[in-house]
């Protein structure tokens, strides 16, 4: 049995696609109720397809969902009463006008005419869409159109909003506007919100939550500052002039002390240092002695990049630009 | 059902009266088939077996429904963008009823078939087209453009959810839109096709709406080859529209 109190609990789901692509190999999370909750990956990690099953709208080939107390493959109707959804697409009709896509959507949940037009208005209202309200979809900015998209999310005032990369394609001023709206979004102490992302900065700012996803499972789950936190030391990044043979650049490093977990990709090296700033000279003064010198070298504190990296062995950016 | 049908339609239909051009587009080729090749072709009815209509009388019932055919056959390029552009999900994600998504398909296909045929009607009458079946046969003529269209929005809908490519929706359309054109009474009295072509006719639903709207419009139609025709055309739309339904259940599993 489920307990209640879970926004959304899923155990080991699996989805295999036509083709034999495994999207979900045996992934489990648990959302806590008001919590704000980011699936974080890169693309291909099986976000989206998690996302469509807690949504209904396909189904595992193995596992249990349960979404806002309902099971949702047993009884997808009623978790469809309960959630809403901003997708990737974004699915508003571009020949209707906001209002109209607004008004549509209440009337398939079955509001009332009175009900509906006083919900639609405090909706257009909220997102600062009242003036663009009688204009074609067609005619919105990404990010008018978006905000429409979350409007249109919460007519039915869900226990819990999922939202498909909600930042995806926006321009930066969209997007933090859009942040913005969902940090408002997660005060509501009611709303449980699972937001995906591949971007790490994104996860870090709006999640209380994180479980990073690599091949259809979760590698790890927790606080963004719990998982920085699990990382001793600073992060070393290191990019070299020329492209190393193999292992040189890593032996080199090895020997330097307080210099751990290094990983090679091409002329880039990671490490981790108790210390950054101590053992930049020496990890400098060791490559230069191998025959490989440094172009640039950066410290930083721990972020949810280097979480990924430590968890699913490799750099995050590597897979996005794939 | 019925409110979320209704809702449904009505976002469909908008699109439809939003952009009123459309069905002027949709009737350039129907009136390129009455008059164009309505003038070119004039004299077959002097051939001998013809009969004593006017030409321009005679292909009426094929060009309605032949247009019906022609603007049907592309539903599936418009449900294959709503699919893309994440529409039909935001749908699906809601409690609406699923069956109320595909009635919406049929009952706007069913309204723009209605005045796409009333017009051609209308301009063939006002162009010396003569009906002497009266409102009713114009009404049969309509209920088969209406059927014949059915068939082919659902199947092409079927095919859009089922390839998702564009190029299988074209390709499939230009295939079968000019065989089932000319396998039929359309432009031809049977007793003048070759025979193995005749023979075909038989086959061809294209036919069995134009045989049974032509019989409704005239004098004194023989009901027979009214209901005969029609009710094989309403088997067959019913069977399109539960494929395609099954279809859609297909898609929901493969998002």
């Amino acid at each position: 049995m489920t307990s209640v109190a879970a926004a959304v609990e899923a155990n080991g789901l699996v989805k295999t696609y036509p083709k034999g692509v495994r999207a979900l190999d045996g992934l489990s999370i648990a959302v806590r109720p008001g919590e704000v909750f980011a699936l974080l990956g890169p693309n291909g990690a099986g976000k989206s397809t998690t996302i469509k099953i807690l949504t209904t709208l396909t189904r595992p080939d193995a596992g249990t969902v349960t979404v806002a107390g309902h099971d949702a493959l047993a009884h997808p109707e009623r978790v469809r009463r309960v959630i809403g959804v901003v997708a990737q697409r974004s699915g508003a009709d571009p020949a209707a006008t906001g209002r109209e896509n607004l008004m549509l959507h209440g009337r398939l949940y079955g509001l009332p005419s009175r009900q509906l037009r006083k919900r639609v208005a405090a909706l257009l209202d909220r997102f600062a869409l009242t003036e663009v309200a009688r204009r074609p979809v067609s005619t919105y900015s990404g990010g008018t159109q978006r905000r429409l998209d979350v409007a249109i999310g919460l007519m039915n005032r869900p226990h819990v909003l999922f939202l498909d990369e909600p930042t995806a394609g926006l321009d930066p001023q969209a997007r933090t506007a859009m942040w913005a709206e969902i940090g408002r979004l997660a005060a509501d102490e009611e709303l449980a919100i699972v937001l995906t992302t591949h971007h790490l900065e994104e996860a870090d700012r709006l999640a209380r939550r994180v479980s990073i996803v690599d091949k259809g499972r979760i590698v790890v789950t927790g606080s963004p500052d719990q998982l920085k936190a699990e990382l001793r030391g600073d992060a070393v990044h290191i990019e070299l002039r020329d492209e190393p043979s193999d292992g040189l650049a890593a032996r080199a490093l090895e020997a330097v002390d307080g210099v751990r977990e290094i990983t090679v990709a091409g002329r880039r090296l990671s490490a981790r240092a108790d210390d950054g700033a101590a053992a930049v000279p020496h990890a400098l003064a060791a490559l230069e002695r191998a025959g490989v010198p440094a172009a640039t070298v950066t410290v930083a504190r721990p972020s949810l990049d280097d979480v990924y990296l430590r968890y699913a062995g490799r750099r995050f950016d590597e897979e996005v630009t794939a | 059902m019925i409110a979320d049908t209704w809702w449904m339609t009505q976002r469909r239909l908008r699109v439809f009266v939003r952009q009123p051009w459309y069905l002027v587009f949709t009737l350039i080729q129907p009136v390129i088939w009455l008059f164009l090749f309505g003038n070119l072709f004039k004299r077959v009815v002097d051939l001998p077996g013809f009969g004593s209509m006017s030409y321009l009388t005679y292909i009426v019932p094929g060009v309605v429904v032949m247009s019906a055919m022609a603007s049907n056959m592309w539903a599936g390029m418009g449900t294959m963008e709503e699919i893309e552009r994440g529409t039909l999900n935001r749908f699906l994600v809601t409690p609406v009823r699923r069956g109320a998504i595909m009635n919406a398909n049929v009952i706007e296909q069913a309204v723009s078939t209605t005045v796409q045929s009333l017009i051609i009607v209308l301009l063939a009458w006002a162009s010396g087209a003569r009906f002497p079946g009266g409102p009713a046969g114009v009404v049969v003529l309509i209920v088969m453009a209406v059927l014949l269209g059915t068939v082919f929005s659902a199947m092409s809908n079927a095919v859009g959810m089922l390839v998702r490519q564009r190029e299988t929706i074209i390709g499939l359309n230009t295939l079968l839109l000019l065989p089932l054109t000319f396998v039929s009474t359309t432009f031809m009295n049977e007793d003048l096709m070759p025979h193995w072509m005749r023979a075909l006719t038989d086959y061809n639903p294209v036919n069995w709406a134009v045989v049974a709207a032509r019989e409704a419009l005239a004098e004194r139609p023989d009901r027979g080859d009214v209901w005969l025709p029609a009710v094989g055309l309403l088997l067959l739309a019913v069977l399109m529209v539960w494929l395609s339904t099954r279809t859609f259940r297909t898609y929901q599993k493969a998002v």
